[in-house]
């Protein structure tokens, strides 16, 4: 089936820097379950991309296999998109990356997706810094396959037919943390007002840029006993900081008690203003964030906000050396070094 | 040699060199027509001096075919250098043994002892007896005390190791009649950067060649010849390489594994020398080493979505982790270009040894209906050419290319006509829209076959505005790109890939016929050249006439189908066990499996002449049998061989 939208436009609709309306930025309408945490989230990238002024054109989608990976096709109509093969985005996103840096991408993932079959393939994109938006859509099951255990259910969390999850989860957040992620935040699908702005912070660093949303599965993971359901969530959340995106060239107004707040300028100009929500902890402590996480975890809590954000390590496309000119624009004139340098080659070889 | 084993108290001789105690056995006399082979310690640094053996030949102006043949080890193991040099040109591995053993390694003495051939020379180090056991009396001896000349001339532990492997190349020299003036000038191109370094080879050279005197004596002559010309000596890997940095290749993604290394570390190499951008010192390409060959191939796959000229290399191993990506490029339509160096086998199998036995997990490669487009390079001169064509095929025809090579062609330098580049060729990039071309169109159709060779339109992400955009999925859409899970979609698409697949022989390379109106026909391809070059003129010889046909790509020209035709007898050498290519053959052309006898060779070496000529005699020996008692007439008879 497809689904196309009407295209009316009401003159009145806000618009953006580029003279868009968020329709601009709309995708299909979506085919995933009434209520899933996923569609919230694709109308958080919406928002956020609009709020940016990105051309939608700009940026590449890549998405591996489940009902998160599909829901490129629900944002960004006009975006480039790739739903590749199960837990293997980040390869193909690392090789459309190098191939031309200058689009925005934005990866899509699922917890099984990323926390089990393609747990290698995300280690390795982490420690690459590439430069993208990785989300990760956690429901704690496997939504498509109806509904398994995923590696990120908690322990003792109860799937629908009542039976608890008797492994240790995997917190792809703390994974990151140790293996040298430079942007690290958790969210939840129910929370635009926090998930937007993380997402502008996101998409405006440079570098690997992980947001590890919490979104409920309503079909399979929603009951009562689950640790992923809506309920169980809003109930456990810990916002350890708000983030305030302030976009570059721009007063800062937000206004909170002073010594609450960390100013964090990211490469583009931008900046971020961060309203602690508990004071001990400074998101550019690596240390204090490891250690926020396990005591909220101790605690039974979901800490989420910005946990960590490192701006000063090279991103991949530094670390290895490329230039200012997109690899895929090169010309022939420029890769071909041309029959009179091989007959040189050869003479080497004689 | 049981026999040759003298039983005595004494478990050593001292022998020093002599020659064959066996009367009826004469020491072989041969000129620029025999097989040196080096048996040496892993890790030695014995390379760089049995290299320098082949190229004095090379450079007298003589054909030579150098081999390693190396264990999975990094040291200490056994390892061997064997170097066909034929005025004739024969290339392949030589069956029957070895003329000359350059045996310097203990540990393998006793076998390295057996295969020298009845009249051949065992050249060991003479500075201690030689274990009795290790006597023949159908071989000559010749022996140089090696260790002690070395340790006379130098104290250093490291210098001794190294100039060793110089000293018994100075010896060689004398007793081969190779020219010291060339080993001298190779030398000296070869440390051109460390000038230092030249004097005491040279030297440490002079040393062997002086150990040298009346009392050894050799049969065996390198005679300088004027029989190279311009042709080069290279490594099929360095081709590959080489061949994607012309192509303009700018992204190449791999994870090591033998024998296919060396292809992404060439790439490295010569990119890192052409394609820096002078201005910024930038690179102009990026080498990924992937976390395995799963991401490296998803990083290609991603490369070549987003317009770079993508590829990676690999074996056998890496081919089954790459297979579901491989499915998805041929179904998502993205070009990708695999480069597969065969080996031996899975696992700890026997990777360091060659074989052709990818041929059906590359070619039938993945899940759901798919074919995929394999170029079969025979030497480093295909290496470069198909290496360098496979990314014009690959957008082209928007699908994966494999480029199936295998180690013997891949990790020995072979010789070659001299690589060249038509300056005049334009990368064919196949049907990408530009923004302007996107505004000229009504509807763009991802996958709407307009111009019915089943190649349909891509765009690049960020090309347009407005138009263009389309969601890239393995299947489940119609032709505008759009969701769909309808049969009929489905089937069109298909129908369509198979549409694209039937045409493709057009933009790959025809096979190569030789010979013509023999009643035998022999299908070939990559690495078996030589061996079936040779073969031919052994049946030729034997009063059997045969054509060849040599593939180069899969799927198939017509005049693979025509030249089984017209042949009564048709062969296939392939270096496996189960007939690979003859089961594609039999698939794609539709024909009869008893129209092919399969010749078949997969221990891991590399194939001889010997193993074909012997296969097909024995075959139209039987045929001739049966065609005298049945009314059958199988053909490969003698008659049709004169003047072949
Ligand atoms: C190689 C492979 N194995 C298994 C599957 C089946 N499969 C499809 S989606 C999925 C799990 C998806 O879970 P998750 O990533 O959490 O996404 P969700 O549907 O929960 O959003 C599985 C196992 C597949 N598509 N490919
Ligand atoms: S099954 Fe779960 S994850 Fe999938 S669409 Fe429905 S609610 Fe969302
Ligand atoms: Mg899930």
């Amino acid at each position: 089936m497809s689904y196309q939208k009407p295209t009316f436009r009401h003159p009145q609709l806000p618009r953006n820097g580029l003279d868009l309306t968020r329709s601009s930025y709309e995708g299909l309408i979506s085919t995933l379950c009434a209520g899933c945490g996923h569609d919230s989230i694709s109308a958080a990238v919406i928002q956020a991309c609009w709020e940016l002024d990105i051309e939608p054109h700009r940026v590449a989608k890549v998405s591996g296999i489940g009902c998160s990976s599909k829901s490129p096709t629900y944002f960004l109509n006009k975006s480039h998109g790739f739903n590749s093969v199960h837990g293997r985005m980040p390869s193909v996103a690392t090789g459309a990356n190098v191939a031309n840096h200058e689009l925005t991408y934005i990866g899509v993932s699922g917890d099984g997706d990323s926390a089990s079959i393609g747990m290698g393939q995300f280690a390795h994109v982490v420690r690459r810094n590439l430069n993208m938006l990785y989300l990760v859509e956690n429901n704690g099951c496997y939504g498509l396959t109806k509904g398994q255990d995923s590696a990120t259910a908690d322990e003792g969390s109860k799937s629908k037919s009542g039976l608890e999850n008797p492994f240790e989860n995997i917190d792809l957040v703390g994974v990151a943390l140790e293996i040298g992620a430079t942007f690290v935040a958790r969210s939840f699908s129910g929370d635009k007002d926090q998930l937007v702005p993380l997402m502008k912070a996101a998409l405006s660093h440079r570098g690997f840029a992980l947001i590890d949303v919490i979104s409920p599965c309503v079909t399979f993971n929603n009951h009562h006993g689950s640790t992923k359901s809506y309920d169980y969530t809003r109930d456990h959340i810990h916002t350890g900081n708000i983030v305030d995106f302030v976009p570059a060239r721009s007063e800062i107004t937000a206004h909170y008690d002073a010594g609450d707040t960390t100013l964090v300028d990211l490469h583009d100009g931008s900046s971020l203003n961060l309203a602690k929500a508990q004071p001990d902890y400074d998101p550019g402590d690596k240390g204090a964030a490891v250690n926020a996480l396990l005591k909220s975890r101790e605690k039974g809590e979901i800490l989420t906000g910005l946990i960590y954000i490192d701006t000063t390590e090279p991103d991949f496309h530094e670390v290895m050396s490329l230039g200012a000119a997109p690899l895929n624009s090169l010309s022939q004139e420029t890769l071909c070094p041309g029959n009179e340098q091989l007959q040189k080659l050869n003479a080497g070889f004689r | 040699m049981s026999e040759s084993v003298k039983t005595g108290k004494s478990n050593a001789s001292a022998i020093g060199s002599k020659k064959t105690t066996d009367q009826s056995v004469l020491p072989i006399e041969a000129t620029n027509d025999f097989v040196v082979k080096f048996a040496n310690v892993n890790g030695s640094g014995s390379a760089s001096a049995n290299a320098l053996f082949a190229k004095s030949v090379f450079r007298m102006g003589v054909p030579v075919t150098p081999r390693n043949i190396f264990p999975s080890n990094i040291q200490g193991l056994p390892t061997w250098y064997e170097v066909r040099i034929s005025e004739q040109g024969y290339t392949a591995r030589r069956a029957g043994g070895v003329d000359f053993m350059v045996s310097v390694n203990p540990q393998s003495m006793a076998d390295d002892v057996r295969e020298v051939r009845p009249g051949g020379y065992f050249f060991y180090d003479s500075t201690r007896p030689l274990d009795i056991r290790l006597l023949r009396r159908d071989i000559n001896y010749v022996g140089v005390p090696l260790t002690e000349i070395t340790n006379r001339a130098y104290d250093d532990a490291r210098l001794r190791q190294l100039f060793k492997n110089v000293i018994y190349v100075g010896a060689l020299a004398a007793l081969l009649n190779i020219d010291m003036g060339v080993l001298e000038q190779l030398i000296a191109e070869q440390f051109a950067g460390k000038k230092k370094l030249i004097e005491p080879n040279c030297s440490a050279l002079k040393l062997g060649f002086d150990a040298i005197s009346d009392e050894h004596s050799c049969g065996l002559r390198i005679e300088k010849r004027d029989l190279i010309g311009d042709q080069i000596l290279l490594s099929g890997n360095s081709a590959c390489g080489l061949g994607a940095v012309y192509a303009g290749a700018t992204v190449a993604a791999w994870y090591p594994i033998t024998p296919s290394t060396s292809v992404a570390e060439a790439f490295e190499k010569y990119a890192g020398k052409l394609r820096i951008d002078p201005d910024t010192g930038h690179r102009n390409y990026v080498v990924i080493q992937a976390e395995d060959e799963l991401a490296a191939m998803g990083m290609v796959i991603g490369a070549n979505w987003n317009g770079a000229r993508s590829f990676t290399a690999t074996s056998g191993p890496g081919v089954s982790l790459m297979t579901e990506f491989l499915g998805l490029a041929y179904f998502a339509e993205v070009p990708a270009v695999l480069i597969d160096v065969q080996r031996a086998g899975p696992s700890t199998g026997m990777p360091t040894r060659t074989q052709q036995s990818d041929i059906l997990s590359t070619v039938y490669a993945s899940h759901g209906d798919t074919r995929h487009i394999v170029l079969l390079p025979s030497n480093p001169k295909e290496c470069f050419e198909l290496t360098a064509a496979s990314f014009d095929i690959a957008e082209r025809l928007q699908t994966p290319v494999i480029v199936l090579t295998d180690l013997d062609i891949g990790m020995n330098d072979s010789l070659c006509d001299p690589l060249e580049w038509d300056d005049s060729h334009t990368y064919d990039r196949g049907k990408v829209l530009d923004a302007e071309a996107l505004d000229n169109i009504e509807r763009f159709g991802r996958y709407l076959d307009e111009d019915g060779d089943g190649i349909t339109p891509r765009t690049l992400p960020g090309t347009h505005p407005e138009k263009g955009a389309f969601f890239t999925r393995g299947t489940s859409r119609d032709e505008y790109a759009t969701y769909t899970e309808k049969g009929d979609a489905y089937e069109r698409n298909m129908q369509r890939l198979l549409r694209k697949w039937n045409g493709a022989s057009e933009y790959l390379p025809a096979p190569i016929e030789k010979g013509s109106g023999a009643s035998v026909g022999i299908i070939h391809f990559g690495t078996s050249v030589a061996a079936v070059h040779e073969a031919i003129d052994q049946l030729a010889h034997a009063g059997i006439g045969a054509d060849s046909l040599q593939l180069l790509a899969v799927p198939f020209h017509d005049s693979v189908a025509a030249f089984i035709d017209k042949h009564e007898s048709v062969f296939v050498v392939e270096q496996n066990r189960d007939a690979q290519m003859r089961t594609v053959l039999v698939t794609e052309l539709e024909i009869d499996p008893a129209r092919l006898q399969p010749v078949l060779y997969y221990d891991g070496s590399p194939l001889t002449a010997d193993t074909v000529y012997t296969k097909i005699v024995e075959v139209l020996g039987k045929a001739s049998v049966s065609a005298s008692t049945s009314t059958t007439t199988i053909a490969g008879n003698s008659d049709t061989a004169a003047g072949d």
